[in-house]
C-alpha cells in the first residue's frame, strides 16, 4: 500500500467522521430546541390562564361582589354567601383534617417507620393522596348525606377534611424525617418523656416545614368541587346553619359557569378569580415559608 | 439550632451524685415527670391516626361496593361492555363513560409526556442555576390551579379558539381522507374529547415533569460527567445515561399523571359535552366520561337503581386509579431500590 493510499483513506475517514459529529451536534441541538419549547408550551397555558382569570376576573369584580347573596338569573347580586360558605367549610375541615394527618405523620416519622403497618399506611396514603376527589364526595354520600336524608354543610365539611388528611400526612413526616437524630437523642438524654420529645422538640424545629403543609392543603380543599356537589350541594342564601345544604364559591362558579345566563357567567369569573388568587397566594406562600426556613 | 445547654445549667454535682446512686442501687422510676401513661396515649393515638387512614380506604371501597350493590347484582361485569345508559327505561351500562374516560386520558398522555420530558431535561440539564426555580415553581403552580378554573376557561376561552384555529383547519385538510376523516368528523364546535384530552394534558404536565425532574436528579453526577467526558453531547447523555438509568422513575411518573388525568372531574364536565354517545369515534364529538357523568346526573339521581348505577361507575373509577397509582408506587420504589444497589 502506497503513502497517497493511506492518506487518502485518512482524508476518508475524517470526512465521515466530521460528518457523523456533524449529525450527533445537529441531534444535540434539535432537542434542546425541543426541550427550550416545551418549557414554553408549558409557560404558556399558565399565563394564558391567568391573563384570561385576571382579564375577565377583574371585569365582573365589584363591591356588590363582597356583599350581596347569589342573585337569581339577571338580576344584581355578589358572592357573600358563596365565600362565607367556602370559608366556614374549608376552615372546618382544616381544625378536623390536620390533627389526624399530623398523628399519623407522627406516627409514621417516630413510632414505625419501617413496620407492615408504616409500608401499608404509606401506600394507602399516596393511592388516597391522588385518588379522584369525586370519589370521596360518593363516599361522603353513601355514608352521611343518604342516611340523614339531607345535603349539608358537615357532610361537606367531612369530605374536605378527607381529603385534607392525606396531604398532612405526606408533609408532617417528610418534615419530621428531616429532623436530625441528634436532637432527639439529646432530648431522650436529657430524661425527657417521647410525647414531650415529639411535641416540643421535632415538631418545633419542622414547625414551618408542616405548616407549609396545611396551607398547601387548605389551598387544595378550597379550589375542590367535585366533593362537594354531592355532599354540601349549594345554597341560594347566606346560613350559618352546617345542618342545611351550603353554597360554596367552587360550586356556585359550576352552576353560574354552564348557565347561559350573562350575569352569571360574570359573577362566574369573578369568583373564578378570587378563587384562583387564593389558591396561588397560598401556594406562593407556602413556598416562601420553606425557603427562608 | 442549638441543643447543647448553657455550660453553668449542668447540674454536674448531682448528676454524679445520682450516677453514683444507680451504681449501687435501680434508679428511681420518677425520672420520667409524666410518667409512661402519657406517652402510651400519645403513641397510641398516632398509631390510631395510622389506622384511621387505612379504615379510609377500607370504608371508601366497601360504602361503594355497598351502594352500588343493586347495580353489580342486576347487571354483574356486564355492565362495563353494554352502551345503553337510559335513566328512563332503567337500563345501564357503563361502556360510553369509561371509553371516554379512558380515550381523554390517552389524549393527554400523548401531549403530556414528550412535553414533560422537555421540561424536565430544560430544568435539569439546560437552564441556568438562577432560573431553575422560577421556572420550576411556575411549573408546578401549573398544578395548583384549581380544575374548576381550568374548566372555565376550557369551556368559555380555549373551545373557541380550539375551534377556530384547530379544529376547522383539521377538517378541511383531513375532512376527504379515508379512516382518518373519520377521527376528524362531527361538529367542530371546541367541545369534545379532543378539548378534554387537551386540557387534561395541561393539568397533568406539572405532575410528570416534577417527577421526572426529580427522578433525573438522582442520576449520580458521576456517571453523567463519564459520559460527558467521553465527548457525549446533552442530548446522549440524557437519552443514554439518564434514561435508561431513570426508565422505571420515569413510567412511575407517567402512571401518577395517568391517575390524575382519569380522575380528574370539574375540567372534563365542563369540556366534554356531556353527551352519551358511541357512535361515531371522532375525536370532535361530545362525549362522556365517569367522572362527568357522575358530577352531572348523580344530584339529580332517585335512589335506585339509577344512583346504584352511578356508585358502580365510580367504583370502577376508583378501582382503575387504584391499580394505576399503584404501578406507580411500585416504579417508583423499584428505582428508589436500584439506587441503592448501584451507587
Amino acid at each position: 500500500m502506497s503513502t497517497g493510499d493511506s492518506l487518502l483513506a485518512a482524508a476518508a475517514l475524517e470526512e465521515t467522521r466530521s460528518a457523523k459529529y456533524a449529525q450527533r451536534k445537529f441531534t444535540n441541538r434539535v432537542a434542546l430546541v425541543l426541550s427550550l419549547m416545551a418549557m414554553a408550551f408549558g409557560l404558556f397555558w399558565l399565563f394564558w390562564i391567568l391573563f384570561e382569570t385576571i382579564r375577565l376576573g377583574v371585569g365582573g369584580l365589584s363591591f356588590a361582589t363582597l356583599t350581596q347573596m347569589t342573585p337569581p338569573p339577571n338580576d344584581e347580586g355578589g358572592l357573600a354567601n358563596a365565600m362565607y360558605g367556602s370559608f366556614l367549610m374549608v376552615m372546618l375541615a382544616t381544625f378536623v383534617g390536620t390533627p389526624i394527618g399530623m398523628m399519623a405523620g407522627i406516627y409514621l416519622a417516630e413510632f414505625d417507620t419501617r413496620g407492615w403497618l408504616a409500608t401499608t399506611t404509606r401506600f394507602v396514603n399516596d393511592i388516597l393522596l391522588s385518588a379522584p376527589s369525586i370519589v370521596i364526595g360518593l363516599f361522603v354520600y353513601a355514608v352521611v348525606v343518604s342516611r340523614f336524608k339531607s345535603f349539608s354543610g358537615w357532610a361537606g365539611v367531612m369530605a374536605l377534611a378527607l381529603i385534607v388528611i392525606p396531604v398532612v400526612i405526606r408533609t408532617t413526616e417528610n418534615m419530621l424525617q428531616l429532623v436530625p437524630a441528634g436532637l432527639r437523642e439529646a432530648a431522650y438524654a436529657l430524661g425527657a418523656p417521647k410525647w414531650k420529645v415529639i411535641l416540643s422538640i421535632t415538631l418545633r424545629v419542622a414547625r414551618a416545614g408542616v405548616v407549609t403543609g396545611v396551607m398547601l392543603a387548605v389551598a387544595r380543599i378550597a379550589g375542590e368541587t367535585a366533593p362537594l356537589l354531592f355532599t354540601a350541594l349549594s345554597n341560594q342564601f347566606w346560613t350559618s346553619s352546617l345542618t342545611e345544604p351550603m353554597a360554596s364559591l367552587p360550586v356556585t362558579i359550576f352552576k353560574f359557569a354552564m348557565s347561559p345566563y350573562e350575569n352569571w357567567q360574570k359573577l362566574a369569573w369573578a369568583g373564578v378569580f378570587l378563587i384562583t388568587m387564593a389558591v396561588l397566594g397560598l401556594n406562593i406562600a407556602a413556598r416562601v415559608l420553606t425557603r427562608v426556613k | 439550632m442549638s441543643t447543647t445547654l448553657p455550660a453553668k445549667e449542668m447540674p454536674i454535682n448531682e448528676s454524679a451524685q445520682s450516677f453514683g446512686r444507680v451504681m449501687t442501687k435501680p434508679p428511681p422510676m420518677k425520672a420520667a415527670r409524666s410518667g409512661p401513661l402519657a406517652d402510651r396515649i400519645f403513641g397510641w393515638l398516632a398509631k390510631s391516626a395510622a389506622l384511621f387512614t387505612l379504615a379510609m380506604l377500607i370504608a371508601i371501597l366497601a360504602s361503594l361496593t355497598i351502594s352500588a350493590w343493586p347495580a353489580i347484582d342486576k347487571y354483574g361485569l356486564g355492565f362495563l361492555t353494554s352502551t345503553t345508559w337510559d335513566p328512563v327505561k332503567e337500563e345501564f351500562g357503563g361502556l360510553v363513560m369509561i371509553y371516554g374516560t379512558l380515550v381523554t386520558s390517552l389524549i393527554a398522555l400523548l401531549i403530556a409526556v414528550p412535553v414533560s420530558f422537555g421540561i424536565a431535561l430544560f430544568l435539569t440539564e439546560l437552564s441556568p442555576a438562577w432560573l431553575k426555580r422560577p421556572l420550576g415553581t411556575a411549573i408546578e403552580l401549573l398544578a395548583a390551579v384549581p380544575s374548576i378554573v381550568y374548566g372555565m376557561w376550557g369551556l368559555l376561552v380555549f373551545s373557541p379558539v380550539l375551534s377556530t384555529y384547530v379544529q376547522q383547519p383539521l377538517q378541511s385538510v383531513f375532512g376527504g381522507v379515508p379512516y382518518i376523516g373519520a377521527l376528524f368528523a362531527g361538529p367542530p364546535v371546541g367541545i369534545g374529547i379532543l378539548s378534554a384530552g387537551i386540557i387534561l394534558a395541561i393539568m397533568i404536565i406539572p405532575f410528570i415533569a416534577a417527577v421526572m425532574r426529580d427522578v433525573f436528579e438522582v442520576t449520580p453526577t458521576l456517571l453523567k460527567e463519564s459520559a460527558y467526558g467521553l465527548g457525549a453531547t446533552t442530548w446522549e447523555v440524557v437519552s443514554q445515561v439518564v434514561l435508561p438509568y431513570t426508565k422505571a422513575g420515569v413510567i412511575g411518573g407517567i402512571m401518577l399523571g395517568l391517575g390524575r388525568a382519569i380522575g380528574e372531574t370539574m375540567a372534563v364536565t365542563f369540556v366534554i359535552g356531556n353527551f352519551n354517545q358511541l357512535d361515531s369515534l371522532s375525536l370532535f364529538q361530545a362525549a362522556n366520561s365517569i367522572t362527568s357523568a357522575l358530577a352531572n346526573e348523580f344530584a339529580e339521581a332517585g335512589e335506585g337503581l339509577h344512583q346504584a348505577a352511578l356508585m358502580y361507575l365510580g367504583l370502577v373509577l376508583f378501582f382503575i386509579t387504584f391499580v394505576v397509582l399503584s404501578l406507580s408506587k411500585m416504579l417508583l420504589a423499584q428505582l428508589r431500590k436500584n439506587e441503592g444497589a448501584r451507587s
